[in-house]
């Protein structure tokens, strides 16, 4: 007797348990090829996943075997000419078959393992150490761009949103309905009910009768619930997804030569992670990458990352070329403009004053959002100051930090997203 | 007449499956099988998906197993190369159960669906309940249960203990768990809800027994001295898992529950890693044959058929030594020439079967295959059955590969002097106790240091594998003190390994042992 049964709806990802246990226990390998991933790839390509390699040997599960050597005796398939008793030459190396089958075999154990993981858990591990709050991560990385509106009553949800003045109105509706026909009998029996107590007060057989007949006709109207589950009248909330239009971000950076690629790599994970969150909040971004030593220059991303330069750093002609780029194809009415700079914090001293100028006037009255990173351990130097001077200008939409790791990126982000959940 | 017509009308045209038309075919195929009296457990044909399939892969065959990072590691090395395309899924997966569960895989044709019933359902279905080892070793009502009680368990106590710490102790038991196994003494089996009730007794029985034996209170000398020297244990074990988890000083009751869940897994698997060739070439005889015997009735089509005999072809194809494509010989391939050969000796016997086979040439096939299915495994069924013709058809030769000599001797080939030979040599190969290293408990110094002293008894001088100090490790950990492991070659100790290695204990610091783990992660 056989049973055939569709399980086909049911315990998909059995597995997913194993599988994140699996990656626990590699986080480390899988943290530094991610880590790889990053500075590899362009700040726009974080939409799939990464593939994770680690050493074969890192990953074996030792058992007891047996090890080259020893005299070891095999059965093979396929004999061509060979004879009884007939010696032939080792064959070098573990290349298919010859008699070294067995030892051809263990040497694939030293393979790197390879394996897939998703866009979701490569974020997961690109975000661990910027110590980003679940809230933020879940913002960046999941897709729930969607705002929740009422939209009048529904008959089904959740027992928070009861709406108590319409469950009671079609309760009493109901009541209303359904006792209508008792409730006419019952107003009927009392008339008789009178009427016999007053014209045949003898006639106690017909008064109980229709007294029982009144008692009878209480207890059905009062046999009906007071609230029925029907009644339940809720709040509806839909999801309506957030008003989105286009975006346009200016990336700023220094490429004199006192920025280091490890400074210049803490600034790329900054800009990918402003990126992605433009990206959950707009449907179109361009990205403009500006480079500057003395002079400023909108290059590619690859020459924007990975050319080094030296020279001395004036940072206001990079303020200057973008204010002209923004000027020419970025109208404030149709883009919503964002900007994040990244620098050492070198500057001519005498050009600082002139940043300060050109933001004020010319660009911070038409972006969202200024960011500026200062990635250095050391004291802060004019264009600091410069700049906090801006911040107490437009204290909504600038806003400055000092990196010295990756750790610190969070809390300029933390005010930018306070500010844009609250809205 | 009529009904005769009928017969003769194919079951279904298409490559479509539906789930009547598996259920039409599972009755055909049962129908026929029932013919040859084939005993079998009843079916519980699952369809499952291509991501189910990967899963029921991961988890080596166990329809539900407990949580640990290498099953993770098995379903993500499945998925890259499937979703590669690199290697296609097995068309089912059975499992060793009454009901006997097989898979079925949504994306396989109608053809596909068909073999795989006749195959699994049927197959290896009576394999189970008909060989020898299973009946002896596993209980297929009852494993199920085992496996439910073993996930819920060892859930239990990675909430009580940390999953690092269970972790731990599974990579350890799973480093040992070939050598995990009872190869001679019979289990009975008892029902997971007894398994549970028995559990908790357990605990505190061992626990107590363990107290005695390594109670630490000296005994007086005089009295004590001469039992003491009585070497423990008195006989050499094979079973180091069933040892360790019985005597291991340091263990808490949950670890040596943990050691007996993964040792009692291993002995469920047992008997499959020793019947391969025997189990495989049965599955595919009978799926040859009952697609054969459909075909015959004109139960299915030629289309059909020719799509059948495709991947029927490319299952039993066995590459040459020579081939890229060459990694040992198929299971499948030498099982189904193996038993389709008996059949034929029986059958049509030669004189040559006559000399060789005196008992069997002529007898009746179905009774002769049924007893080889029943009655071997592996090792004694190649001794037994494999033909000179079978020899000859797979041009089987054999190497000999000795350290000590500078070329390859080719012992015997298929020829009249080296038939015997290529058998004896072929069933050898297929001997656990040959593939595996000789490796059993030799001694604990209960009154010194609590080592524990291995032996392994060298075979043809094959030495360990490079993986030997890191079981070490594993052991280590269980044991909770020195581990020695002496290579001997008849009495002669050859080779010792340590652990922690000798003269550097600093290195062995680092392997945390058992007791300190649990500390640690209280």
């Amino acid at each position: 007797m056989s049973y055939v049964i569709d399980r086909r709806l049911n315990g998909k990802n059995k597995s997913t348990v194993n599988r994140q246990r699996f990656l626990r226990r590699y986080r480390d390998h899988i943290k530094k090829a991610v880590e790889e991933a990053v500075s590899r790839r362009s700040i726009m390509d974080m939409e799939h996943g990464e593939q994770i390699s680690i050493p074969g040997r890192d990953i074996d599960e030792p058992v007891l075997h047996h090890g080259r050597g020893g005299k070891q005796t095999i059965v093979h398939p396929g004999n061509k000419e060979f004879t009884a008793g007939e010696h032939i030459a080792r064959p070098q190396g573990g290349g298919g078959g010859g008699g070294r089958g067995k030892a051809g075999n263990s040497g694939d154990g030293m393979d790197d393992f390879v394996f897939q993981i998703t866009q979701e858990e490569f974020l997961e591990f690109m975000f661990e150490d910027l110590e980003l709050p679940n809230l933020v991560k879940r913002h960046i990385t999941g897709a729930d761009t969607f705002k929740n509106v009422r939209a009048g009553v529904a008959s089904e949800g959740n027992p928070s949103r009861i709406n108590i003045v319409r469950t009671l109105r079609s309760a009493h509706a109901r009541r209303i309905a359904l006792t209508g026909s008792s409730r006419a009998l019952l107003r009927e029996a009392q008339k008789e009910l009178e009427r016999l107590r007053v014209e045949e007060p003898d006639n106690f057989t017909d008064i109980q009768e229709v007294e029982q007949e009144i008692v009878r006709l209480k207890a059905r109207i009062n046999r009906l619930p007071f609230l029925d589950t029907f009644d339940l009248k809720y709040n509806l909330l839909i999801k309506q997804p957030n008003p989105s239009s286009k975006a346009v971000m200016f990336c700023l950076m220094d490429v004199s030569g006192s920025m280091t690629q490890a400074t210049k790599d803490i600034a790329k994970r900054f800009f990918i992670l402003l990126y992605l969150f433009l990206k959950r909040n707009y449907d179109r971004i361009e990205v403009v990458f500006i480079r500057h030593h003395t002079s400023a220059r909108e290059v590619d991303e690859e020459e924007f990352f990975y050319s080094r330069e030296t020279g001395g750093t004036i940072v206001s002609s990079a303020l200057k070329l973008m204010q002209e780029i923004m000027a020419e194809r970025y109208p404030a009415s149709d883009w919503n403009i964002y900007a994040a700079q990244a620098s050492d914090g070198d500057n001519w001293n005498d050009d600082s004053p002139i940043c300060r100028d050109i933001l004020t006037k010319q660009i911070m009255p038409h972006v969202q959002y200024y960011t500026y990173v200062e990635i250095t351990p050391r004291e802060h130097q004019a264009l600091w100051y410069e700049y906090e001077r801006i911040g107490d200008a437009f204290p909504d939409t600038f806003a400055q930090q000092q990196l010295v790791s990756a750790g610190d990126i969070y809390p300029v982000f933390r005010e930018l997203f306070q500010r844009r959940l609250a809205t | 007449m009529t009904a005769r017509a009928q017969r003769r009308q194919p079951i279904s045209t298409g490559s479509e499956w539906t789930f009547e038309l598996i259920q039409n075919y599972d009755r055909e195929i049962g129908r026929l099988a029932e013919r040859y009296a084939l005993d079998t457990y009843p079916n519980q044909i699952e369809v499952i998906t291509a991501e189910q399939m990967m899963d029921a892969y991961a988890s080596v065959g166990m329809p539900l197993g407990y949580h640990h990072w290498s099953y993770g590691k098995q379903f993500l090395s499945t998925e890259k190369s499937y979703t590669r395309g690199q290697m296609g899924l097995a068309y089912e997966i059975v499992i060793n159960s009454d009901p006997c569960i097989a898979y079925l895989m949504e994306e396989n044709t109608m053809c596909m669906q068909a073999l795989v019933i006749a195959h699994a359902c049927y197959g290896h279905n009576s394999f189970f309940k008909g060989n020898y080892l299973f009946r002896t070793w596993t209980d297929a009502s009852s494993i199920i249960d085992y496996l439910v009680f073993a996930k819920q368990y060892i859930a239990q106590c990675e909430e009580r203990h940390g999953i690092d710490a269970v972790e731990d102790l599974i990579d350890s038991c799973h480093a040992l768990m070939n050598y995990g196994v009872d190869r001679y003494k019979r289990p009975y089996p008892i029902s997971a809800e007894e398994e549970r009730r028995r559990q908790k007794d357990r605990e505190e029985h061992l626990q107590r027994q363990i107290n005695d034996l390594w109670r630490t209170i000296p005994k007086s000398a005089e009295k004590g001295s001469d039992r003491d020297d009585a070497r423990f244990p008195a006989e050499p074990q094979e079973n180091i898992l069933y040892f360790i988890e019985k005597n291991a000083p340091l263990l808490e009751p949950w670890q040596r529950e943990v050691v007996r869940i993964v040792r009692k897994i291993a002995q469920y698997f047992y008997p499959q890693r020793q019947t391969q060739v025997m189990n495989e070439g049965w599955a595919t005889f009978w799926h040859y044959t009952l697609m054969n015997d459909l075909y015959d009735e004109g139960l299915i089509t030629e289309g059909f058929m020719m799509e059948f005999l495709q991947s029927h072809t490319s299952v039993v194809f066995q590459p040459g030594f020579d081939s890229p494509y060459y990694s040992g010989i198929n299971p499948y391939a030498l099982g189904f020439a193996m038993y389709t050969d008996i059949r034929r000796i029986c059958e049509h016997p030669t004189e040559e079967d006559r000399r060789w086979f005196p008992d069997i040439a002529g007898s009746d096939w179905l009774a002769t295959l049924k007893f080889a299915m029943s009655s071997f495994k592996d090792e004694s069924f190649i001794l037994q059955y494999l033909s000179p013709k079978v020899m000859r058809d797979l041009k089987l030769f054999s190497i000999l590969d000795d350290d000590q000599r500078d070329d390859l001797l080719v012992p015997a080939i298929h020829d009249e002097a080296g038939y015997r030979v290529i058998r004896e040599q072929l069933a050898a190969q297929y001997n656990l106790g040959n593939r595996e290293p000789n490796v059993q408990i030799w001694s604990v110094d209960r009154r010194g240091d609590r080592s524990l002293t291995l032996r392994h008894q060298q075979h043809n001088r094959k030495p360990l594998g490079d993986s030997t100090e890191e079981v070490l490790k594993h052991l280590h950990r269980l044991w909770g003190f020195d581990i020695h492991l002496e290579t001997v070659q008849g009495d002669k100790v050859m080779k010792t390994h340590h652990m922690p290695p000798r003269g550097d204990h600093a290195e062995g610091a680092d392997y945390g042992r058992m007791d300190l783990a649990v500390v640690h992660h209280l």
